[in-house]
């Protein structure tokens, strides 16, 4: 292996040398790992392209077909609810990132009264199960008349991320130099206008992360969206999924294939993110 | 009076920007978070039932009609009249620390694995965090498919190598071990990423010092590595006890809405007081007040748990 060769011609080091027997053991190991963490989702694929009924044999070989994709496409309402988790989500990521940013940024730079309670506040909500607020949430949007509306599951979702946004943020914007706001106050920019042009576009990376995170738990979540979103047409996917596989019916072809079509956006969104996420995490989420 | 309103109109006019920019996150969590809990906390001291609260049917509104019965809900649950409320929390707790730890563990060693220089290293770290990537319903109802007794491909591999199928998601016991499985499945990448970049902040000199000095790998681990990485480590395991204490869709859709599953964590276990069969929302405003209680006791006892740590740490050094 090349990697055990390429050692630097200094006095020995020997946690970067390997022997060729521990560098097969570390590759085993990550392959194995690697293995278990793709099968599931290569094998929804693989299932997803046999037919309506190929998953009842899912050891023996038949050829593959596009049915269930066709069908799914163009005889359920997939592509509506697909529309609305896309609006819903994104929805949530603008929402959220914008307000948690701009709270992130006053409890990181600005000492301020209410300022402790607040960073308690934001960790303390991130305990708060869905089961204590989800009536009395059922309630008031019920009479605000928002049930069963964009707008309604966009603010709930808000009130989920919202919190873990805040706190990762500050925790990223204090490892931007203080200096760089002074240096824009000196030149005149408003305390907003320092966040907006000169902080915001440092603070990429856990922008990015905390958008990622936005948008996954909007794009995946299962208990609002199943008692909010009550009429076919306003499902989110999420909802939109439990049909497939009911009580009565199991219809397992199909999920495959709207299992993988759901999967697509939220891993176009994770790769793009995953660059940014260990810098992003790390500054973020260790700074309790 | 007068130096209030000065102090007041001075303290406002410093900080008004900075009210300014935090009042929309406020105004979201008081509306969202704040009022929906005051009401949770109260509905938790009545009977209020699907029958009896306030509702429009067609033209005609009725009024509620529920009433105050004190500590009632509570001394139901927690004297174990109502609910099977000890076997609940004791699968609960066992679920989270099994999750947890497994989680931990898995990735704190996938992250010293990936951590060091080898062929394919980015192409493992892409793999390995794919499970992150797909939505926990995706990946849930997908496992689901894979553990279905007569179709699904670990039953099928299963037969192949001569063993019977087993009933993944019948059994009361295997239940809980599949739910654990999807669990760990998922939650790995979070813990490794974290935990990866935690080792990289580590400084190289430590580790090269300690080697000098004649340490062994272990040694190095037990007290570099560890050590280094105890900011990363009492973050994500507070976070990872909180989320996979609440965590709802693994257990919901795995195991499915099936009634008196023994299988039920505390969380989908007020989930289905409130929404089927009689909704019982005094009920399940009660256990989610409990479930709070519990997750703030524990919150309070770890920080508080990680400071002394801390503090021991320092006095070694």
């Amino acid at each position: 292996m090349s990697a055990a060769q390429n050692v630097r011609p200094r006095k020995p080091r020997p946690r970067e040398q390997r022997s060729r027997t521990a560098s097969a053991a570390l590759h085993t190991a990550l392959v194995a790992a690697s293995v278990v963490a793709v099968f599931p989702v290569l094998f929804i694929v693989y299932v997803s392209l046999r037919g309506r009924d190929g998953w009842q044999e899912p050891t023996r070989w038949t050829g593959l077909d596009l049915s269930n994709y066709t069908h799914i496409l163009g005889e359920t309402k997939f592509l509506t609810w697909f529309g609305n988790s896309v609006v819903v989500a994104l929805g949530t990521t603008v929402l959220g990132v914008l307000i948690s940013a701009t709270a992130g940024y006053a409890v990181s730079r600005m000492r301020f009264p209410g300022h402790r309670p607040l960073m308690w506040t934001f960790l303390v909500v991130q305990m708060f199960p869905m089961a204590v607020l989800i009536v009395p949430l059922y309630n008031i949007l019920g009479e605000l008349e928002l049930l069963d509306s964009y707008a309604g599951l966009i603010v709930t979702y808000c009130s989920v991320s919202v919190p873990f946004c805040a706190w990762m943020l500050k925790g990223y914007f204090d490892t931007i130099p203080a200096e760089i706001d002074e240096a824009g106050r000196v030149d005149g920019l408003s305390p907003f206008g320092t966040f907006w042009r000169l902080v915001v576009p440092l603070a990429r990376p856990g922008l990015a992360v905390t958008g990622f995170y936005s948008f996954i738990t909007a794009w995946g979540e299962v208990a609002f969206a199943s008692q909010f979103m009550s009429s076919e047409e306003h499902y989110t996917l999420a909802v939109g999924l439990q049909t497939f596989v009911g009580q009565q019916k199991a219809e397992w072809g199909l999920m495959t294939a709207a299992a993988v079509l759901i999967t697509v956006p939220a891993a176009v969104v994770f790769f793009v993110a995953q660059r940014h996420l260990v810098a992003g995490l790390t500054a973020g989420g260790t700074k309790g | 009076m007068a130096t209030v309103v000065t102090t007041v109109r001075r303290s406002f006019s410093t900080h008004w920007y900075a009210w300014a920019m935090v009042l929309p996150v406020v105004i979201v969590l008081a509306v969202l978070v704040g009022y929906p809990l005051g009401k949770g906390i109260y509905l938790s001291f009545t009977d209020a039932n699907e029958a009896n609260v306030a509702r429009t049917i067609g033209v005609n509104h009725i009024e509620a009609t529920y009433q105050s019965v004190g500590l009632d809900n509570y001394w139901k649950v927690l004297s174990g009249q109502e609910g099977h409320f000890y076997s609940r929390l004791g699968w609960t707790v066992v679920w989270t620390a099994s999750c947890v730890f497994l989680h931990y563990t898995i990735g704190l060693g996938l992250a010293l694995l990936l951590n060091r220089p080898m062929r394919f290293r980015a192409l493992y770290r892409v793999l390995l965090i794919l499970p992150w990537a797909v939505p926990a319903f995706v990946a849930t109802f997908s496992w689901r498919l894979m553990f279905n007794e007569k179709y699904g491909v670990l039953n099928a591999f299963l037969t192949k190598l001569g063993f019977g199928s087993v009933d993944w998601l019948g059994d009361a016991t295997l239940q809980k071990v599949s739910a654990v499985a999807v669990n760990v499945w998922l939650g790995v990448p979070f813990m490794m990423v974290a935990i990866l970049g935690g080792l990289q902040s580590i400084p190289r000199e430590l580790h090269e010092a300690a080697e000098m000095d004649g340490a062994t790998p272990w040694q190095r681990f037990v007290h570099v590595t560890l050590p280094g990485l105890r900011t990363v480590s009492g973050t994500v395991i507070l976070l990872g006890v909180i989320w996979t204490f609440n965590m709802f869709q693994v257990i919901y859709l795995l195991i499915g809405q099936g009634a008196g599953s023994e299988s039920e964590i505390l969380v989908t276990y007020a989930y289905r007081l409130a929404f089927q069969g009689i909704r019982d929302y005094a009920g399940s405003a009660t256990y989610g007040i409990l479930i709070l209680s519990l997750l703030l006791v524990f919150a309070v006892f770890y920080r508080r748990m990680l400071a002394r740590n801390e503090k021991e740490g320092v006095a070694v050094r």
